[in-house]
């Protein structure tokens, strides 16, 4: 990698303005590359330029008291062809070259009804780009939470492969080069170049500038259920019933805008939510959980509370004129607390305490939406950038807002509980490092099949920077599902990380039961399959969270040396062993997969039908089919009693799926807790590696020190890929020796152990003979 | 198999009526009417007959059955299903995934007997509760299905008087049918000789009315004439000149922009002056094109072209549009603005000369009364024309009436037409926001309580009940119309009750309403008093 090589480095110093205007140049458009700018600036220091001091778009008007302020610089990427990351943007996983169009934007918007494969900002901003070649991943970490743009060139993007190799035939010398170039509205220039050499690497190193991803409470990974609006608590309680009724487990429901009075936030309408804490209980003796959304604009309202104290403590944003800034929003006329400020984050916090957030109880969490900030009636419906965070101008935050917003609602669910429960809070903006503090949606997406493929990327897009824990709203947003779609979105869904089903306003009721027997079927299922996967996924968040990996992976991530995964975006892996290759086209008979690894073999989890890797696999399916596979090699565990939800399954014993290699081995790991403390840290939980080689299945401490006792036990092993034992022992910690009773289908060759039931926290081992 | 099956009722009667029935032995989860299934000590057969297995791993926790049944009694398998007997209650099955959740299912706390869940039995208070709900339902019922026979009684009685009155109203109808072709006969006896009497009239006046037209219009193009003389002589002699003639260009013969003395001495007949009497000679050369010195528009009622008769219709209408059609549109479109503003503004130019032509023409002559004989035979052919109106309409009327009463008599009014006491009857309901009004057969509509126009939420589609049950349900379909949505839409779901009440509305979907309605239209004829409720169920 070099830098500035291209000579793109610039930056504008702030200046003062000087208000004898000589000579303004209207020929020269505002938004002139900021690059010539420079030039310009740096030829003819005095030379006042149109825009320089002041823009308008449409009917905003920006006053610009440091005049015009932009950084760029660029980076050349000599050998690469790959590049990923920038998130958000509803676009393929493989970086597009930006010759021909718009750059890819970086600034956080409430995009009504976004368009797909297109450059254009969306609600959230990481300015994290990652370069990739079979030999190296390297990544740039441009920290700038001012407007950015990225432009892409590719000296190879034009070629076809037929060039490609004519270039290679003739000993061509030109190597494939990528070049990307980064412009920032303001700030500084503070880059961190990752330098890899492993994707495994580049993830680490950037989790050490901007933390990990945060640990769930393990019924977050479980399936949420929520919609615009559910009208009052009978409809609460009667898709509560409706979910038992139809015997498909979920674990939060969920309440939007319509839940509070007129807006505002921290309350609940006072008739159609008028007992929250006796709808709370009814929803906690199902152990099941609620999330309520809090946005952060806040309705300017002389008999409100919450407004009341951000006035008098001055907590509010100030427009340029230094009143407090006002925009137009759910509520009508609100404000916008400035989170940027430490004292107004721990105010803010203070206000989920039970004792001031009237009606929550401690399985109440919270949403933050709009957060970008939407602002109705402000330039792009966000924020003006002259608006003031005390000496920072809101151009110089912006992208960090909704990441301070999370932050501080965050802070405040832990507050809450003495510190005791890890906290749960979904947001629509963010920035790099938001990954600390919760999950993250892909915003108001609609009920298209192409908005279902979108998901994919958007979301391996998000995990690549950090961000794992992402979902998109199942069923799409904006508009009505076919049945067709809604099915194939909650299967891909139930293999996402967030997995939450969502619909406007104006849609018509899609609760799972809706759509007939048939469909109502397909769809438990689907949401079965992710419980039966819960301690996989919860494995999955541990290790993030200590180690910055995604869980949500691109193949190239596996196999960076297989050029073949390099641009894939219709597949992707959880963790290392499990591949998912959801249907997301509509009426298909078939898809084909590519299962990735020379030497490998993949099983497929629902057939147990063995194939082998590096190679494009054709799939039949019917609507029932979600093609996943588990990695020969792997030990996955899994939970097969599904209950109403995954609370009910804590004490459930484990099945343990071992999908032997070629070379008859596998490893996997299993790690349980309490599930929603922090206790965690304090050394309280079971952390074991399975690992089965010369026909030897053994559980060994992976964390002796740490101390946690579980009721689970194992149920039953089930091992892919086997040959016909004569004998199967246990030999558990104490010496005692038992026989274990098996199974064998030599058509698939899968060999079960019947009930073997050692406790899930021990010491043991299997033994075929 | 099944010899055995019913030897075990006498048992089970006695069990669920009995409060102190004794438990019959049976693993865990297993209700009585399988309990044979599983003989302890006996190799266990998975109930869909796919294999067996030894009795130990009965409910030893780990799912063997592929159809779960080896585990009515722990949760290992994710399709078995776990009994509870819930005496007291009424036996359930809950899916066996409840077992030992921590949440209590069973009144009887059976499902949770090893989770640490605090569980209360219920069952005795559930029971109590329940029987007394049923015997208030059974009465409400009972009074409810009592009023259910009066209200078939009365509308077997209104269908009736129904018919009753659709026969006398035929007759009626034929009565009119009859005095309408009489009264048509009337009628035409007396058009005709009115009609003749008419065209008589008509005729004569037509010849003598052209005649006076001409005259006065020969007078009028004289008295033009003078005047414009007049107007030529500028020096007052008498005469008017080629020199007197040429101030008026729009004379020039070839309208060449060029009026030259020998074009203006061509239009005088070739002489320099002429007098009064020459020139009446040469007004035909320039009274069309002549323009009068006086510019003001009133003063230029020229008689113009001969071909007066310039589109009456489009006269009336000039006249017409600015005093009643423009002022409606005003009054319906108010919000339109400039675009109407402008239209008006067309509208109310001045009337055209072409207008005050025709008022000319008026003045011309009009048509003279007609003769006293012509009258009477006018007069007579009206009265005849009016008393054959007024039949029609009657007949028409008739007509109408029979068409709604064969309607209401040919409604589904429910298998017994107990429904039909709600026909052009409306019930309301008030929440904190609406008025919601069912018209049931017609209409539901929602109106703000404080302020706002109503808004339609469907009008009558059709009896939308489960097919077992089609009267349960009323859909009302094709309201207005929701932003971006489908059409409003109502489903009325009918429910005993002694009064006939709206009890509740909501909008579980979008423009999808919900009203629940009382009537005891609705009500079935209650159980005979010796059933206790669904004491059977597990057979």
């Amino acid at each position: 990698m070099s830098l500035n090589s291209r000579g793109l480095l610039a930056f504008e110093h702030l200046r003062m303005r000087k208000d004898t205007q000589a000579d303004p140049e209207p020929e020269k458009k505002e938004e002139a590359d900021p690059d010539n700018q420079a030039e310009t600036a740096k030829e003819e220091e005095e030379k006042v330029e149109e825009g320089m001091w002041e823009e308008t778009f449409k009917s905003h008007s920006d006053g610009k008291p440091n005049g015009p302020s932009s950084v760029s610089l660029d980076f050349s990427l000599p050998g690469v062809e790959h590049v990923y990351g920038i998130p958000e943007h509803a676009d393929t996983l493989r970086l597009k070259t930006t010759d021909n169009g718009d750059p890819y934007r970086l600034y956080n918007l409430d995009v009504f009804q976004y368009e797909l494969y297109n450059p254009m900002a969306l609600y959230g901003a990481v300015p994290v780009m990652l370069a990739h070649h079979a030999q190296r991943t390297t990544g740039v970490f441009w920290l700038n939470a001012a407007e950015t743009w990225v432009d892409i060139s590719s000296n190879t993007a034009g070629k076809t492969v037929f060039g490609k190799m004519l270039d290679y035939v003739q000993g061509s010398s030109e190597t494939p080069q990528t070049d990307v170039r980064w412009i920032s509205e303001s700030g500084i220039i503070d880059v961190f170049i990752m330098l890899g050499p492993t994707p495994k690497d580049v993830f680490s190193q950037y989790a050490s500038l901007t933390g990990t991803q945060s640990f769930p409470p393990l019924t977050s990974l479980g399936y949420h259920q929520c919609r615009w609006n559910y009208n009052d608590q009978e409809d609460v309680q009667s898709v509560d019933a409706g979910f038992d009724e139809h015997d498909i487990p979920y674990d939060f429901i969920w309440l939007d805008i319509e839940h509070t009075d007129g807006k505002r936030y921290f309350t609940w309408d006072p008739h159609k939510f008028a007992t929250p804490k006796e709808m709370l209980q009814g929803i906690m003796d199902k152990k099941r959980k609620m999330v309520a959304i809090v946005d952060p604009h806040i309705k300017v309202d002389s008999n409100y509370k919450i407004h009341n104290e951000i006035r008098s403590r001055g907590f509010y944003i100030k427009n340029k004129d230094g009143g407090d800034y006002e925009g137009w929003c759910w509520p009508g006329s609100a404000g916008y607390p400035d989170f940027t400020r430490a004292d107004m984050r721990a105010w803010w916090a203070s206000m989920f305490a039970y004792d001031q957030y009237e009606g929550s109880m401690e399985n109440l969490y919270t949403w933050n939406d709009m957060n970008e900030p939407s602002v109705f009636n402000g330039p792009e419906v966000t924020m003006h950038k002259d608006a003031m965070h005390g000496d920072w101008e809101h151009r110089d935050v912006h992208n960090l807002y909704g990441f301070y917003v999370q932050m501080a609602t965050a802070e405040g669910l832990i507050q809450r509980s003495g510190g005791v429960e890890r906290p749960f809070v979904l947001t629509r903006a963010f920035f790099a490092g938001s990954q600390r503090y919760g999950a993250v949606w892909t915003g108001d997406n609609a009920a298209e099949w192409d908005h279902l493929k979108i998901s994919i990327p958007m979301c391996l897009s998000l995990g690549l920077v950090g961000i794992s824990f992402c979902g998109a709203d199942v069923g799409g947003f904006f508009k009505s599902p076919s049945t067709e779609l809604l099915v194939r979105w909650y299967q891909t869904g139930a293999y996402q990380p967030f997995f939450r089903a969502h619909a406007h306003l104006d849609t018509p009721r899609r609760e799972p039961w809706l759509f007939g027997p048939e469909n109502t079927a397909l769809i438990r299922d689907a949401v079965r399959q992710r419980y039966t996967l819960m301690p996989y996924w919860y494995l999955q968040f541990y290790q993030a969270h200590h180690t910055g990996q995604p869980v949500m992976r691109p193949l190239w991530v596996e196999y960076p040396q297989d050029p073949a995964t390099f641009a894939l975006d219709d597949e992707f892996l959880i963790g290392r062993d499990l591949l998912v290759h959801p249907v997301t086209e509509e009426g298909v008979r078939g898809v084909t997969a590519y299962l990735p690894g020379k030497d490998e073999v993949w099983f497929d989890v629902h057939t147990f039908q063995k194939h082998n890797g590096a190679q494009n696999l054709y799939i039949p399916v019917t609507i029932s089919s979600i093609p996943v596979f588990q990695r020969g090699g792997s030990i996955i565990p899994r939970k097969l009693r599904v209950r109403r939800s995954s609370s009910c399954m804590e004490h459930d014993p484990y099945s343990l799926y071992v999908a032997l290699n070629p070379q008859r081995t596998a490893e996997g790991e299993l790690y349980i807790d309490d599930g929603h403390t922090f206790n965690y840290e304090k050394k309280e939980f079971v952390h074991r590696r399975l690992s089965f080689a010369n026909n030897l299945l053994s559980s060994v401490d992976l964390a002796p020190d740490a101390q946690f006792t579980t009721h689970s036990w194992i149920e039953r092993i089930i091992i892919l890929g086997a040959s016909k034992p004569s004998k199967v022992t246990l030999k558990t910690a104490d010496g005692q020796e038992s026989h274990i009773d098996f199974e064998f289908d030599a058509s698939m060759s899968v060999l079960t152990l019947r009930k073997p039931g050692m406790n899930s926290g021990a010491d043991w081992t299997v033994m075929l003979q | 198999m099944s010899s055995r099956f019913h030897q075990l009722l006498p048992m089970l009667l006695l069990l669920s009526v009995g409060v102190s029935a004794v438990e019959v032995q049976r693993p865990r989860g297993v209700p009585l009417s399988k309990r044979q299934f599983y003989e302890e000590g006996k190799p266990f057969t998975c109930l869909d007959g796919s294999h067996s297995i030894p009795f130990d791993r009965v409910n030893d926790d780990y799912c063997d059955c592929q159809d779960g049944s080896d585990e009515p009694g722990t949760a290992a398998c994710p399709n078995g299903s776990f009994h509870c007997t819930n005496a007291g209650f009424r036996p359930a099955f809950i899916p066996s995934s409840r077992i030992n959740d921590g949440i209590c299912d069973c009144c009887d706390t059976t499902d949770e007997y090893n989770s640490g869940a605090a569980c209360q039995n219920t069952c005795r208070e559930m029971g109590h509760k329940e029987r007394e709900s049923l015997q208030k339902m059974a009465e409400i019922a009972k009074e409810g299905f009592v009023l259910k026979q009066q209200l078939i009684q009365e509308a077997k009685r209104g269908i009736e008087d129904k018919k009753a009155k659709l026969v006398d109203v035929q007759v009626v109808k034929k009565d009119l049918e009859e005095k309408v072709e009489a009264l048509r006969t009337v009628k035409e006896t007396a058009e005709q000789p009115e009609k003749e009497a008419k065209e008589r009239h008509l005729k004569n006046f037509t010849i003598r009315w052209y005649y006076q037209k001409a005259l006065i219009r020969m007078e009028k193009d004289k008295a033009r004439m003078a005047v414009v003389f007049l107007e030529l002589d500028d020096d007052a002699d008498g005469l008017v000149s080629v020199s007197e003639l040429l101030s008026h260009s729009e004379l020039d013969p070839d309208s060449d922009a060029s009026f030259t003395e020998a074009e203006a001495q061509g239009l005088l007949g070739g002489v320099d002056k002429v007098d009064t009497e020459a020139f009446e000679a040469v007004w035909n050369n320039l009274k069309e094109k002549y323009v009068s010195e006086v510019t003001t528009y009133t003063a230029a009622p020229v008689e113009t072209p001969p071909e007066e008769v310039r589109e009456p219709a489009s006269d009336n209408e000039s006249e017409q549009y600015p005093e009643d059609d423009v002022q409606e549109d005003e009054e319906e479109e108010d919000e339109e603005d400039e675009d109407d503003d402008q239209d008006d503004a067309d509208y109310k130019t001045p009337p055209t000369p072409a207008t005050q032509e025709k008022k000319d023409d008026d003045d011309e002559g009009t048509m003279p009364p007609y003769d006293q004989e012509t009258q009477n035979l006018i007069d007579a052919a009206q009265k005849a024309r009016d008393d054959f109106d007024e039949a029609e309409r009657a007949l028409r009327e008739v007509d109408d009436q029979i068409t709604n009463l064969e309607k209401e008599i040919s409604f589904d009014f429910g298998p017994n037409a107990e429904f039909a006491y709600f026909y052009s009857q409306c019930y309301e309901l008030s929440t904190s926001e609406y008025i919601y009004r069912l018209c049931p057969f017609n209409r539901v509509s929602q109106k703000p309580k404080y302020g706002g126009s109503e808004t339609n939420l469907g009008t009558w589609g059709k009896w939308a009940g489960p097919e077992e049950n089609v009267y349960s349900m009323m859909k009302y379909e094709h309201g207005t119309g929701c932003w971006q949505g489908p059409n409003r839409s109502t489903t009325v779901k009918l429910t005993c009750g002694k009064e006939t009440v709206v009890t509740s509305t909501s909008e579980p979907s979008r423009c999808e309403y919900l009203m629940e309605f009382t009537s005891p239209a609705i009500c079935g004829e209650p159980p005979s008093r010796d059933s206790e409720p669904r004491d059977h169920e597990e057979l």
